[in-house]
């Protein structure tokens, strides 16, 4: 029988964090910093929302686009949070969550040998969506000596005649990196002298602590190539309901709706009916959470320093993301000794790409207890290999 | 009173335990700041005290408690003030509001047992002058105190890993 499986399918690598998932799935006692999502559960005003309409017998379809009420209400509210501008009739579309946004973001505009630049170290996704839309990605470094900003020049080095776009994620998943305005306008200038389009995943946007956040398509003259992406999984604690949005000038909106239409229908509706609460009624929960993320990060950051991994202060997100170079073990090593030995989880860096080697991701959206005892055992592990 | 004013008295809330160094990396202040601004907050009787949060079915005492509404009369130029402050003084209760609705006042009080409860009110405040009449709801079981879910929590069944 012959190999079924596509080339493009065959060319993707399984995510680079399976071995832990595998390892720590056989301890018992294991503080994982290694989930990317809220430990908090949906505001409960959110789920009686849903609830009370599934009750009603919410139960169908909803438009391809998505519920008019809620694109309505996210428009007035892009607009009046980060200047967004988007029409909630044409240039918005209700995703099944910021996933399902990046593919047919990616496949709405790759062409096969097009290359799509990807600022990394980055959510593991992005890469292999731009493979299976047929197009090559790209990876541009996003290290340590930018304090993991995108860097101008360093998109300038990886352009050709065949770059099309470029992805970018701020702030960043999994560097915690915020892209200021004054950062974002290099970018701007090279996306219009080059005709660049950017796709810009913004998921982490209300996870901004220091400043406010500079929405992409805010900047210069790049509204009209941006294709801003964003959800709700992160900021209101709505992981598993999978709602995320598009937002692009009409024609790219279009060809991304015709996409969706096809393989996805529409978002779930009990999601979008949370999320439309969420939008409406939900913004002191979040300013809850949002305050309790500043304060672990500012207790992990402490932590991290205190014990000797360098970390620099990661301004959104939840993510810490410490240097282990001055233990001499590899990230890698660092992250599967430490759970062997001590059973914390953490991701090494490189799984995240380039820019990533020799630190670590420690997710922060866990309890303060658990991210004082995680922080404990990782003191007992480095003192114990430095004495060896 | 500013932001992180705001963030301290939060924090204590949540738990007064926290030490003035953790809470200090906490809100990104000074130590020393941190332990002056707590000063000022108490000496404004803003912070009016440390708790423990108890669940004393848990326990074990065998302590209950009562909800107990008021109808008053109020007093010419002191309204319920000084009625209240008078209730206020008996050590059985544990808090005392004035409210809106078919009740003025409502007290929060406990005793060893129900007949002691039941005692406290017809021994002490029924008799009272400006009483007109009581409503005494006995506290079968506590779900939520000061923000504080007493129920089980079931464990989550989060993913050790996630990208």
């Amino acid at each position: 029988m012959r190999d079924f499986v596509s080339g493009r399918a065959r060319t993707i690598p399984p995510s680079g964090i399976r071995r832990f998932f595998d390892l720590a799935l056989t301890m018992e006692d294991v503080i994982s910093l290694g989930v990317g999502e809220p430990d908090f559960s949906t505001p409960w005003n959110l789920c009686e929302a849903s609830i009370y309409s599934i009750e009603q017998g919410g139960t169908s379809y909803t438009s391809n686009r998505g519920l008019q009420t809620l694109r309505e209400a996210l428009s007035r509210w892009l607009a009046q949070r980060y200047g967004l501008t988007y029409s909630p009739d044409r240039e918005m579309v209700i995703t099944t969550g910021v996933s399902e946004g990046l593919d047919i973001a990616v496949r709405a505009i790759t062409d096969p040998g097009d290359e799509i630049l990807v600022g990394e170290p980055c959510y593991v996704s992005y890469a292999p969506c731009v493979t299976l839309a047929g197009g090559t990605p790209v990876p541009v470094a996003c290290g340590e000596e930018d304090r993991f900003r995108l860097n101008p020049d360093r998109v300038m080095e990886r352009l050709s005649p065949r770059s099309k776009a470029l992805i970018m994620n701020f702030p960043n998943n999994p560097t915690g990196a915020v892209m200021r305005r004054e950062d974002l306008k290099g970018i701007a200038d090279i996306a219009v002298d080059h005709d660049l389009l950017v796709i810009s995943d913004e998921v982490y946007s209300e996870l901004t602590y220091d400043g406010e956040h500079a929405s992409t398509a805010t900047v210069g003259d790049l509204w009209e190539r941006t294709i801003t992406l964003n959800g709700f999984s992160k900021a209101y604690a709505m992981t598993g309901w999978r709602i995320g949005y598009l937002c692009a000038p009409e024609p790219i909106c279009d060809a991304a709706l015709k996409i969706h239409q096809y393989v996805m229908l529409c978002a779930p509706v009990m999601g979008q009916i949370a999320a439309l609460e969420g939008i409406r009624k939900g913004e002191a929960e979040k300013d809850q959470m949002v305050r309790e993320y500043r304060v672990r990060r500012n207790l992990i950051v402490d932590g991290l320093n205190r014990i000797g991994l360098s970390c620099h202060v990661p301004e959104g997100a939840f993510y810490a993301f410490p240097s282990v170079a001055s233990t001499g073990m590899s990230d890698h090593e660092f992250a599967e000794r430490l759970l062997k030995e001590e059973h914390v989880g953490v991701v090494p860096g490189s799984v995240f790409g380039e820019g990533g080697k020799d630190h670590l991701r420690c997710a922060y959206a866990v309890s303060r207890e658990d991210l004082k005892e995680a922080l404990k055992r990782m003191e007992r592990f480095i003192a114990a290999n430095s004495s060896s | 009173m500013d932001e992180k004013d705001l963030l301290l008295l939060h924090l204590l809330e949540d738990n007064s335990r926290l030490s003035i160094g953790e809470l200090a990396v906490m809100t990104e202040l000074g130590p020393q700041d941190a332990e002056c601004r707590i000063a000022a907050l108490e000496a404004a009787g803003i912070i009016r005290g440390y708790n423990a949060l108890v669940d004393w079915e848990r326990a074990g005492t065998g302590e209950v408690a009562a909800i107990i509404e008021l109808k008053v009369n109020p007093e010419r130029d002191y309204g319920y003030d000084r009625i209240a402050e008078r209730i206020s003084r008996f050590r059985q209760v544990r808090s005392l509001r004035l409210i809106t609705g078919a009740y003025d006042l409502q007290i929060i009080v406990t005793g060893k047992s129900m007949q002691d409860i039941a005692r406290f009110v017809s021994e002490y405040i029924a008799p009272m002058d400006r009483i007109r009449e009581t409503a005494t709801h006995i506290i079968m079981k506590s779900y939520k105190e000061n923000g504080h879910a007493f129920l089980e929590k079931e464990s989550g069944e989060r993913i050790p890993f996630s990208p």
